[in-house]
């Protein structure tokens, strides 16, 4: 078999982002190790480098373009498209790891001049943090957030309730996960009916969207609906039971799924309708408070996040009120209901309610203005229009009606818009603030997902394509992008918000040598999970395509469901580390009526409500 | 009047409209135009109770989680089915079960194992699916299939008309134990058999769109002989049951390294058993008839490389002398090569 496509595309992906990364690369540590590489380019012919670096790109692009897709698959824009999309996330991980090197390049250069070598003495209380580790780079100490904000009262501790549900469904969702992973390459791990493979499945799923996300979602929207419409929750109560009703949903459709007690349905539509009932109560429930404070807002304008969060709320009650309604769904009208629902539950509610946190925690965190209110507009509906086209682009090739799937694809290309719209806000909002990633915690997770939401929604309408579909579809290539969107985006984001806000709500920070841990674990996880199932799906497909007997692209798999495996454990690891972080920044919170107690941060910023 | 950045009630308004809209266009209402309608084709009939059970198991287990119906109208999916799947072709399966089920998703999304559209023709056995059921690495070496054990019961004493699981000694964990199958197994069984594709009578030849890089013809690839390749052959069609060594399973499926009829310098015998099937030896599963699935030269392909390999040595056949024991096995059903 032919393998060589499948290198070169790759190969030049990651050579050419390395030396234009090392070209442009603010570090100087890291130009000096590259330097060879541009040894023949003159220093005074500065101006013509890149010029000479993008005729090399316009110069190789053409020649692969060229070449007929079908009769080389590797040159098909859908497949050049991802490739240079995972380029792009190779290259964020070098800048941030860039980043850190530099650090430590400097930090060696200089040790040994004279710093540290005198004992400091801060008679007058100037010095509010130092350490006798001057040189350590690895862990060096990051901004502290120094602020406690003040919240409605009872508002913190619902808030921290939520999260922390949902932390115990990330937990629990991402050990069964791992489980029912391991199961590709054990498959005689267990032989019990309450465990197996087809029914874990759905309960992995369910639990981490449900469970983790959507709790994760409502728990930090209820901050920033009451902050930026600077007006109390109407009933804090009415929240208490809507997290009460969400857990009993989730609990219930969770047992009974392993109990082989399930809708039938496919993906994120397993729980039978008295489980999710429930849920939607829940969420009905929210969308009442949610609404009621924008409403009882103070201030003229409802802020952009609200518009997405609200919107999120009120599309997914009606997603799954048409998701679970049966009169038009026997036949394959059940089917395209399928691809309109599991599509819809990823675009509508996750990915719109997050865009909304977004638009709050990322600008806050990095303490700028959001680049632009309106492109927050434009990508708001065109999220609704375009997203709400496209569910049939998992049913290519399906007895489906041949004008439903060209709707799709098309729209899935028309999604380009809300993305790269939402993207340039976000990175021009960092944009100046890139030297606070390196001393931040927080930062990083927030430049994750950013890149993720790129990558993974554009390799996402690649993956849509009719001629993608030949190579990917049916295989494990699916399983890799959506955790590369559920994951990379969701996830990441959530995570930067909940360590954006949290230290400001409690007071307390988790240790910053262990937030490291979780963000490099989950990240170099995620990414063994996503290129070992990349990789494998092409395999698989290819397997196929060739006509090769079925068990070799099984047999095949073995060693990709093996790195997958590992790639996982490392997420699962990182998530019980980001357990306990959660767990050290919520107990004991320090007071937020204004009155610090001694051991905590000292300047305490009274909010609006 | 839409002032959507100072009027909460318009913006959520607007919102839940226009997805209301769209949502009508792009789901509601084709979902709502193929469910009404889809009627059967001529040939198919409806589940019986025990096939409906059956297939409620199949939901129970989430078998759909790896496991595609679906032939789409590409190349590459022509190992599934004869035709591309249609609406019709899911009339009795995709109903809604009950009051809290849905109609199943039987579609599926990912093929971690082979698609079932057409798994009732292309593996026609009950001991087959029985035993792989209880464990599918006796009969399928690699696969990663789940074990359905809890489908199937171990007892010393079976009753009279309890259907036993040809599971070979070695493979109990009690040799004094025979395995019988419950209710819910034999039911699936029924089920899985029904999965076949209704024939389209006068639809003419069924149309599949070329899929990139795929080989134009077997034929074409085996250098040095006009034969396709016997061995993905053997892989595909035969090594389910005869095993990937041609061990067989004791007890269940006969070896063919070593067999008398394979070594036989005349291969009518093999070819009668091949195209006619075989179901004379009480202790063995029953042989389904290749004749329709299998053109004269692909079954004489998997005969030259079965009676070549597995330590076995037997002179090749070839094309004619298929034809020729087909015109007495069964005349009417030579296919197009």
């Amino acid at each position: 078999m032919d393998r060589d496509p499948l290198a070169a595309p790759y190969l030049w992906t990651l050579l050419s982002s390395f030396l234009i990364y090392g070209y442009f690369c603010p570090v100087p540590g890291i130009k000096t190790f590259l330097r060879p590489a541009y040894a023949n380019m003159h220093e005074r012919s500065f101006r013509a480098r890149p010029i000479a670096l993008a005729a090399t790109v316009l110069g190789l692009t053409p020649s692969l373009l060229a070449q007929d897709p079908t009769t080389n698959w590797a040159v098909s824009p859908g497949v050049v498209g991802t490739f240079v999309l995972l380029g792009l996330v190779l290259l964020t991980a070098a800048l941030i790891i860039g980043a850190r090197v530099d650090r430590l390049i400097r930090t060696l250069r200089s040790r040994g001049k004279e710093q540290g070598a005198l004992a400091r003495v801060d008679d007058r209380g100037l010095v509010s943090n130092y350490t006798h580790e001057p040189d350590n780079p690895l862990v060096d100490a990051k901004k502290s957030e120094t602020m406690v904000l003040e919240a409605q009262p009872g508002l913190r501790r619902l808030i921290t309730w939520y999260l922390g549900c949902a932390v115990g469904w990330l937990v629990i969702g991402t050990l069964i996960g791992q489980y029912v992973g391991m199961k590709f390459v054990w498959p005689d791990m267990d032989a019990q009916a309450w465990l197996s493979f087809g029914r874990l499945r759905p309960v992995h799923t369910n639990t981490v969207f449900w469970g983790w996300a959507s709790l994760a979602m409502i728990g930090l929207g209820y901050f920033v609906v009451a902050r930026t419409s600077a007006a109390p929750v109407p009933s804090l109560r009415r929240g208490w039971h809507a997290l009460g009703w969400m857990n009993l949903g989730i609990l219930s459709g969770d047992l009974f799924l392993m109990a082989g007690i399930n809708n039938g349905g496919g993906e994120y539509r397993e729980y039978i309708w008295p489980a999710v009932l429930p849920f939607a109560w829940g969420l009905f429930l929210t969308f009442r408070n949610f609404y009621g404070t924008v409403k009882r807002r103070t201030i003229g304008e409802i802020y952009i996040s609200n518009w997405y969060i609200l919107a999120a709320l009120v599309w997914t009650l009606v997603l799954v009120t048409i998701g679970y309604l049966p009169w038009y769904q026997n036949g394959l009208g059940e089917t395209v209901i399928q691809g309109y629902y599991m599509h819809q539950g990823v675009g509508m509610w996750f990915m719109t309610f997050t865009l909304g946190l977004l638009y709050y925690y990322l600008p806050s965190a990095f303490n700028r203005p959001i680049y632009s209110y309106s492109l927050g507009v434009l990508a708001f509906w065109t999220q609704m229009l375009f997203y709400t086209m496209i569910g049939t682009h998992h049913f290519v090739f399906a007895p489906l009606p041949w004008w439903l799937q060209t709707v799709a694809i098309v729209f899935s290309a028309g999604m380009f818009i809300p993305v790269v719209a939402g993207t340039t806000n976000f990175l021009m909002t960092m944009r100046g603030s890139w030297s606070a990633i390196g001393r931040s915690y927080v930062l990083p997770f927030f430049l994750v997902a950013v890149v993720f939401y790129f990558v993974g929604s554009t390799q996402g309408s690649f993956q849509a394509f009719r001629f993608t579909n030949h190579l990917w579809h049916f295989t494990d290539f699916n399983v890799a992008h959506s955790h590369m969107t559920m994951y990379g985006i969701i996830t990441f984001a959530l995570w930067a918000c909940m360590y954006a806000i949290l230290p400001r709500l409690t007071g307390r920070e988790p240790s910053q040598l262990l937030v490291g841990a979780h963000f490099w674990l989950a990240f170099i996880g995620l990414f063994a999970y996503m290129i070992s199932l990349m990789a494998g799906g092409t395999f698989k497909g290819l397997l196929w395509l060739e006509g090769r007997p079925f068990i070799d692209s099984v047999a095949g798999l073995r060693p990709h469901w093996i790195w997958r495996a590992i790639g996982g454990s490392l997420m699962f690891i990182a998530h019980l580390l980001f357990a306990w972080n959660f767990f050290t920044m919520v107990r004991r919170p320090v007071a937020n009526t204004g009155a610090a107690p001694a051991d905590a941060p000292t300047n305490v910023v009274p909010s609006i409500s | 009047m839409l002032n959507f950045h100072k009027d909460h009630q318009n913006l959520v308004n607007v919102a839940l409209l226009v997805f209301v809209l769209l949502s009508m266009g792009v789901a509601v209402i084709p979902a709502n135009e193929l469910a009404s309608s889809n009627a059967p084709l001529p040939t198919m009939v409806p589940l019986t109770p025990s096939e409906r059970r059956g297939l409620e198991v199949y939901v129970s287990e989430g078998c759909a989680a790896c496991h595609t119906q679906q032939v789409r109208n590409i190349e590459m999916d022509k190992v599934w089915g004869d035709r591309p799947s249609i609406p019709s072709d899911y009339h009795y399966s995709k109903q809604r079960l009950d009051v809290w089920r849905q109609s199943p998703s039987l579609l599926g999304s990912e093929r971690t194992g082979p698609d079932l559209t057409n798994i009732g023709k292309r593996q026609p056995g009950v001991q087959w699916h029985l035993l792989h059921l209880y464990d599918p690495r006796m009969v399928v070496q690699g696969s990663i299939m789940p074990r359905y054990t809890w489908l199937f019961e171990e007892t010393a004493t079976p009753e009279a008309d309890a259907v036993v699981v040809p599971v070979p000694k070695d493979r109990l964990r009690d040799s004094s134990l025979v395995v019988v199958a419950d209710q819910r197994a034999q039911d699936l069984v029924a089920y899985l058999l029904t999965l076949k594709q209704a024939d389209m009578p006068g639809a003419g030849e069924p149309v599949f769109l070329p899929s990139p890089g795929r080989r134009a013809d077997t034929k074409e690839d085996a250098a040095g002989s006009d034969l396709p390749d016997g061995g993905a052959l053997y892989v595909q069609t035969c090594s389910a049951c005869h095993g990937a060594e041609a061990t067989g399973l004791p007890g269940a499926f006969p070896a063919l390294a070593g067999s008398p009829v394979v070594n036989d310098q005349d291969p009518t015998l093999m070819l009668t058993i091949i195209l006619g099937g075989y179901d004379a030896r009480p202790e063995f599963g029953v042989m389904p008839p290749q004749a329709t699935q299998l053109t004269d030269t692909e079954i004489a392909a998997i005969a030259t490389h079965v009676r070549s390999n597995f330590g076995n040595d037997a002179p090749a056949t070839d094309p004619d002398a298929v034809k020729a024991v087909r015109s007495t096995v069964a005349p009417e059903t030579a296919l197009m090569p």
